[in-house]
């Protein structure tokens, strides 16, 4: 994964050495990593780079600092916390339809919008998708749990 | 065996053919699953990208939950699920402090005890020897690229499973039911996981490695056990196919998928024919064509 990175997690892990978290915070990085833990299980040093990792998305979510190009994952982050907040477990379709509309308030592309339609049909075919999405009963304590742990303006 | 069930989110959702393959195979091999009443999202990345304390809440809650019910051990058949369960029980283990706050945090009492097994486990546990007795219909014509993908091995002080670098416990269960494996590259690279929708690209482009790596390797299917590894090389197949104009069709089974091939279910049985690529040339042998997959699930 690091291939693909414009600053792989050896050079952020020296960045913050240094003292530039600031432009840590602004590499693409940080949210193209997918949390696959190749680095910190390699990594000759041991270094958690994928626990560090973690630590700079939460810093870059809670400052409010995403670049443009690092929002749709943000986006992408948020809506899946809030519908989990709301349900207890994932309602994919909902998922979706809030992650989709989310970034189109953002960046205003029809193309992104509608670019997976053709996917939900697809997936009702195969019987994997259904419109009434399952719910935890106890939702009420899911939502108490969240309120304990994080900042609800943040989501 | 008296065996927790976290399904987690994707195994009810666009994963259900997993969850239903995985039930024909473990009910023909006596395992009953009892799913944990009212469980919950493990949170999965946006939990651990967004909020630390979270991560370790939603997780903890669910091992409470189990606990509570007096299991001690349980089977969570997602990579992700059970990775956050056993990070969340190695942090609860090892510090009172965590225990005491989570615990008033998810309302439970949770002692973070409950021993968390993926699916490949579960096999091992049931047994090689038992699963050979069982084959009524031997892999023959299956040559699996045996695909771990990342959470299923990493991180390894966390999941404590297999190796790393070169995992072959999955090799062990196909060789055993008479299939054929390849040697090949990629079985720990990742496919880009949770990030099918917020970035497709990087998806693409991992998968479209992964089944090239194994397709040089003669491999003619690879077998996985984690829905998003699922999604990522077959719902995604068509369209890694359209951006690099390379077809690959090739057959992506579910562990439980083959298992339940070499016990003799049909594919429909498994929810094989829900799957985007059609695996209808691998021609896998179903020992008896009218063994039904009801008659298999009482033997």
């Amino acid at each position: 994964m690091a291939a693909g990175m414009d600053t792989p997690p050896s050079r952020l892990i020296r960045l913050l050495q240094l003292g530039h978290a600031k432009r840590a915070l602004e590499a693409q990085a940080i949210w193209q990593c997918v949390s696959c833990q190749t680095c910190a299980t390699r990594c000759p040093k041991s270094v958690d780079c994928a626990g560090v990792m973690d630590a700079l998305r939460q810093l870059s979510a809670e400052r409010g600092v995403a670049t443009p190009k690092q929002q749709r994952t943000v986006l992408f982050q948020k809506a899946f916390l809030r519908n989990i907040r709301r349900n207890g477990r994932l309602n994919e379709l909902e998922l979706i339809g809030e992650f989709k509309f989310s970034t189109f308030l953002h960046g205003r592309s029809l193309s992104f919008l509608f670019k997976d339609a053709t996917l939900a049909p697809q997936l009702m075919k195969r019987k994997k998708f259904h419109l009434v999405g399952e719910k935890a009963h106890d939702r009420a304590v899911v939502a108490r749990i969240f309120a304990r742990c994080m900042d609800n303006s943040l989501l | 065996m008296n065996l927790a069930y976290y399904p987690g989110c994707a195994l009810h959702g666009s994963s259900n053919d997993y969850e239903q393959s995985l039930r024909a195979c473990l009910g023909a091999l006596e395992v009953e699953l009892k799913e944990i009443d009212d469980w919950i999202c493990c949170g999965a990345t946006a939990a651990h990208s967004l909020n630390q304390k979270l991560s370790v809440a939603l997780p903890a809650r669910n091992l409470a939950l189990a606990e509570n019910k007096g299991f001690r051990e349980m089977l969570a058949p997602c990579p992700m699920c059970s990775m956050q369960l056993l990070k969340a029980r190695k942090a609860l283990a090892e510090d009172e402090a965590l225990r005491r706050s989570m615990s008033e945090i998810v309302e439970l009492e949770v002692r973070g005890d409950t021993q968390v097994l993926n699916l490949i486990q579960l096999f091992e546990r049931i047994g090689l020897d038992r699963l050979k007795a069982a084959v009524k219909a031997p892999l023959d014509s299956i040559c699996a690229a045996c695909y771990y993908g990342c959470l299923l091995t990493r991180p390894a002080s966390v999941v404590e499973f297999d190796d790393s670098e070169q995992p072959r416990s999955m090799e062990k269960i196909l060789e055993a039911l008479g299939g054929k494996t390849v040697d090949w590259n990629y079985r720990t690279e990742c496919c880009g996981a949770g990030m099918t929708m917020a970035n497709e690209q990087t998806v693409l482009d991992l998968s479209h490695k992964i089944l090239s790596d194994a397709a040089a390797h003669g491999a003619n299917c690879l077998v996985v056990a984690c829905p998003m590894c699922h999604v990522n090389l077959d719902m995604k197949q068509p369209d890694i196919e359209r951006h690099y104009g390379v077809r690959h069709a090739m057959p992506i089974y579910y562990l439980s998928d083959v298992v339940g091939l070499a016990l003799g279910f049909k594919p429909e049985a498994l929810g094989v024919n829900r799957h985007f690529i059609c695996s209808a040339d691998l021609k896998v042998s179903t020992a008896d064509a009218d063994l039904k997959a009801g008659a298999v699930g009482k033997a």
